[in-house]
């Protein structure tokens, strides 16, 4: 498998940032400060960037509550983000969204999604445009495995494949629905839900940037080439609870810890280019500082940034009144 | 000044958290912690969760103490380096404080008289005492049909000065058990008889008001070594007549319009009846059990809208002191009923009352009794 | 008799009649937590800890955890009322119900009227609503509207624990499927509450403040916000009735017009989109029944026509207020009805 350069160092700071952006929420929503709730990413930041790495601004993918790594993974801007978490008028969303929903269309990404299967229709669409549109684009619908068992996504499972649309279904499977665990709540396997709809099944430990590379590139480029829909099954781990302030006591103690401990994608990645060779650590160790003082900066400016005015109360219900 | 030293502050567990208890520290001060550390576990009404550090330092301060409730972002603890002085410390904790608005404090609910529950033969009855019982022999409160505890508000805290007073709510009553057996004054005396050798209690100045009367009356006769004088207010079982609208409406009506009217026969001044009180009475009658409770005591009290039971010749021949309350304008029990009974049985009459004389006469009938049973 | 929150009181509810009846039977997503994970059972209670501890003493038969799957698990419940239980399911957040609606509207709703009175639905779908929270446009909605607008539905609306307690009881009794709307900014609001079983009948207003000048007709958390403006009002010699109506279906419509006769003015508090909710509906009915009673125009505390905002400065200014309520009452208060010329 030939990995450009370009691709590497952007890829690893994609990670970084998901994981620097993450566990700064972490560390912010308990100071009281962020209001609403927030729910993290960390553990799944090679799902999101491996599969995004294949994707150009003009492919389309849809996410979830979980929905922070995503987007950065498609290249939204940290400080909008940032400021959207915090409720501010320069947040990407002005602050009407906030975490569950941040958007930014003109990168093809069409929303993090506060309801449970809510994404997989409108990648049917959204992969419906594409094909319609012969833009030669893709369409990705990121969902849990909770949302797996939302008939919306099994409908859809079955329209993409009737409609044989350019759409690919990335099952995140971090083994948890909320605080359910997927071995009680998932019947059967998503390879034969697959297979029950006639698609293709890709599977790949999500812990790992390049397993995720390599199997999301072969099923975007079915789903490109015009042969219908695929589902890419990622086996992967959350970090914190389902939101922040969950006490995840549904999980066994040590869990957790051996996820970090074994399965850090970004302790993965820096270990396998410095033995092959294909990045030097300095230029990682530059990323990390980058990124640390890009989430600073991010935080700084979303707290001294202005909120929305009253006039924005009433903006954009409609295009036109 | 402050840039090593991090201020640890009430975290924000979930969407619904604004106050949280510090249930313990899980550090003593002086320890050296990093980042994730688990620092104190903290306390919700949904969940208690560990709270890891979200920097790295020493653990300087523990500015609140275990136990704590307090609004989230409240200061608790203090990480700063070895070299920041305390001085420094204390400086910054002034300053966070003197920046920090927790919103409103919490009032302290009002210390209430204590209510508990006593088991008797299977029947939870929930009792309220008061006074320490200087003068020997306790004083028990028997209230009517449809009332409770509250019955004997003004009547409890006036005695207690000098007694040791025990008001409870009869079966299908407050806050006792709803089952009523076979709703009659005989089967009530056999609870309020178990009750007071529950209690320990040699015996009791008893003091009934009305079906709480017929009560009593049953009490001095299967069990007079109990009963060491009685007092009755406006008694049931020594006539004939009660006035039914009153038994009738008391069950029947479940709104606050309906149900004001027939609560108005109890007293001779209406106003006394408050919107609190009716209220509270339509809120008794939703509990499970009380109207069919209420029911099984009108049939076996009051059959075909009559007194079913006489106790006349009863109080006649009880052979310890005993005296009958009564108010004039009672609209329920008529106070003629009290016409003819031997002069040793004292009967005072209250011009102004109506069934109800320890409430709209509470001064009168305290003095009366507490002179009766000194 | 204890004090109790809206959460302990709505948990103490469904634990007395899961213990009276053995055909009530709780389901949802997370109601317990826990299953299929490797740590402890009966995790969560509920997203918000409503129903913790059921699990552990009703067991998994009884206390069922869901998969995310609201079409499925609601129409379960449906069905499984339709044939001898008496499920109480959760919703999570009512917003939820665009992805169940079908089962609701189509089926439950439905089946006594279709098949000819042969059928009893006694279903309890238990869902959290309101703003308040920084919870943004997807699970901030009050959609009692959208269930009181479906026949065959019943939709509870609690203003306090007391109200829930007894309220939820009478909706696990009922023959019926109930929506019962809980708001999740109440969950941490405390009164005394009984703590033996107890029912409030259905469609029977509550009067919560009782005055001469002023008819406030409020729903759910509303009520709490109208008592305080009634309380500051009284200060200056406005004197309010405070109408909780407690069920929008079956609405208590005469006790409304009743008050309405008395005070000649209303305002009318609703936390929902303002377009055909309960305010509009009240409005209506007074317009129609009371014409001749009005000494001033009525009044709406309603939110903007806009989804509920995620920024807390916009979401404040989205909310019914006291100081809204007040300034409606007072403006409402205030008016005269020009002499004619």
């Amino acid at each position: 498998m030939q990995i450009s350069r370009d691709i590497l160092t952007r890829s690893y700071r994609s990670m970084r940032t998901i994981r620097d952006f993450e566990e700064r929420l972490h560390v912010e929503f308990a100071t009281g400060e962020i209001p609403g709730f927030v729910h993290l990413y960390c553990g799944e930041e090679a799902s999101g960037v491996g599969v995004c790495a294949h994707l150009t601004d003009t492919d389309t993918i849809a996410s979830t509550h979980r929905g922070h790594g995503h987007c950065i993974a498609k290249g939204v801007a940290v400080e909008g983000m940032m400021a959207e978490i915090y409720g501010r008028q320069t947040g990407v969303c002005h602050g009407k969204g906030g975490s569950m929903h941040i958007a930014d269309l003109s990168l093809g990404m069409l929303g993090a999604n506060g309801i449970v299967g809510g994404g997989p229709p409108l990648i049917c669409g959204a992969a419906l445009s594409h094909k319609l549109l012969k833009d030669n684009n893709v369409a990705i619908a990121f969902y849990g495995d909770g949302a797996s068992n939302e008939g919306s996504t099994l409908e859809s499972l079955n329209l993409a494949t009737v409609w044989q649309l350019p759409a690919v279904f990335v099952v995140e499977d971090n083994g948890y629905g909320e605080a359910t665990g997927a071995s009680y709540a998932c019947a059967g396997t998503q390879k034969d839900r697959a297979a029950g709809f006639g698609m293709p099944y890709f599977e790949c430990d999500g812990t790992d940037f390049f397993a995720v590379y390599k199997t999301a590139g072969e099923a975007i480029a079915h789903a490109r080439s015009g042969k219908g829909p695929a589902m890419l099954h990622v086996h992967l781990s959350r970090w914190y609870g389902h939101f922040e302030g969950d006490a995840m006591s549904y999980r066994a103690d040590g869990e957790v810890a051996k996820q970090r401990a074994e399965h850090d994608c970004l302790v993965n990645f820096r270990k396998y280019v410095s033995e092959v060779s294909l990045l030097e650590t300095s230029v990682l160790d530059e990323i990390d500082a980058d990124v640390k003082s890009e989430i600073d900066a991010a935080v700084i400016a979303a707290k001294a940034a202005p909120l929305p005015e009253d006039a924005d109360l009433m903006r954009d219900v409609y295009v036109s009144y | 000044m402050s840039s090593n030293i991090t201020p640890i502050t009430m975290p924000k567990f979930g969407l619904a958290m604004t106050e949280g208890k510090l249930a313990s520290w899980s550090l003593p001060v002086g320890t050296e912690v990093s980042a994730g550390d688990e620092l104190a576990d903290i306390e919700t009404s949904k969940i208690t969760n560990g709270y890891e550090s979200p920097a790295a330092g020493i653990l300087r301060r523990q500015v609140i103490p275990e136990g704590e409730t307090i609004p989230v972002g409240t200061l608790i603890g203090i990480l700063a380096d070895a070299d920041v002085s305390d001085v420094e410390i204390d400086s910054f904790i002034k300053n966070f404080n003197d920046n920090f608005s927790s919103g409103e404090t919490k009032d302290k609910a009002s210390e209430e008289t204590p209510r508990r529950i006593v088991e008797v033969d299977d029947l939870r009855i929930s009792i309220q005492e008061s006074g320490n019982g200087n003068e020997g022999t306790a004083v028990l409160l028997i209230h009517g049909f449809g009332g409770d505890v509250s019955n004997w508000m003004l009547t409890q805290s006036a005695l207690s000065s000098s007694h040791h007073v025990i008001a409870f709510d009869l079966p299908g009553h407050g806050e006792s058990t709803k089952q009523v057996g076979d709703g009659s004054p005989e089967g009530f005396a056999k609870t309020v008889e178990s009750l007071i050798k529950i209690l320990d209690l040699p015996n009791v100045h008893v003091i009934g008001h009305s079906l709480g009367g017929a009560i009593a009356l049953e009490l001095a006769k299967s069990s007079p070594e109990l009963v060491k004088t009685l007092t009755l207010i406006a008694p049931a079982g020594l006539g004939q007549d009660i006035n039914m609208n009153f038994i009738n409406g008391f069950i029947e009506a479940d709104r606050r319009k309906t149900l004001e009217p027939v609560l108005q026969y109890l007293v001779h001044d209406k106003n006394l009846i408050s919107r609190q009180m009716v209220e509270g009475i339509i809120r008794y009658k939703r509990l499970d059990g009380v109207i069919n409770g209420l029911k099984t005591i009108a049939s076996a009290s009051f059959p075909e809208g009559k007194q079913a039971v006489s106790l006349r010749s009863t109080l006649e021949k009880f052979d310890k002191p005993s005296q009958i309350l009564w108010g004039e304008q009672d609209e329920i029990l008529s106070a003629k009923d009290a016409d003819g009974l031997p002069s040793t049985i004292a009967v005072t009459r209250y011009p102004d009352a109506g069934h109800m004389p320890q409430l709209e006469q509470a001064a009168a009938v305290n003095a009366i009794i507490s002179s009766f049973i000194a | 008799m204890s004090k109790k929150s809206f959460r302990q009181a709505i948990n103490e509810a469904l634990r007395q009649e899961m213990r009276r009846d053995p055909r009530v039977i709780l389901m949802g997503e997370d109601v317990a937590g826990g299953r299929g994970g490797t740590g402890v059972k009966d995790a969560w209670g509920g997203v918000l800890g409503v129903t913790k501890g059921l699990q552990t003493e009703f067991g998994e038969d009884r206390v069922l955890d869901t998969p995310i799957s609201e079409a499925s698990y609601i129409g379960a419940a449906a069905g499984a009322a339709a044939t001898g239980l008496r499920p109480v399911a959760e919703l999570m957040f009512v917003d939820f119900v665009g992805c169940c609606l079908d089962q609701i509207m189509n089926q439950a709703a439905k089946f006594r009227y279709m098949f000819g009175g042969k059928a009893r639905t006694p279903l309890v779908i238990r869902a959290m609503y309101g703003a308040g929270f920084n919870a943004a446009a997807q699970h901030s909605q009050a959609l009692y509207p959208l269930f009181t607008h479906i026949p065959g539905l019943k939709v509870v609306v609690p203003s306090s624990p007391y109200e829930a307690k007894g309220l939820l009881i009478e909706a696990i009794r009922d023959d019926d499927p109930v929506i019962f709307l809980e708001n999740k900014v109440m969950y941490d609001d405390e009164e005394d509450v009984p703590d033996e079983p107890y029912t409030i009948p259905f469609g029977e207003a509550n009067l919560t403040r009782e005055g001469d000048d002023v008819t406030i007709v409020a729903f759910g958390r509303m009520v709490n916000f109208a008592n305080q403006a009634a309380d500051r009002l009284e200060k200056d010699g406005i004197s309010c009735t405070v109408i909780d109506p407690r069920t929008t279906s079956p609405l208590d419509t005469g006790t409304i017009l009743d008050c309405v006769a008395d005070t000649g003015r209303l305002v009318i508090v609703d936390e929902s989109s303002p377009r055909c909710n309960l305010a509009t509906d009240v409005a209506a009915l007074v317009a129609e029944e009371a014409f001749d009673a009005l000494k001033a125009p009525i009044r709406r505390v309603v939110p903007p026509h806009t989804p509920v905002p995620f920024s807390t400065v916009l979401e404040n200014l989205y909310m019914p207020s006291v100081e809204k309520i007040e300034a409606a009452v007072r403006s409402v208060a205030a008016y005269h009805v020009k002499e004619e010329a």
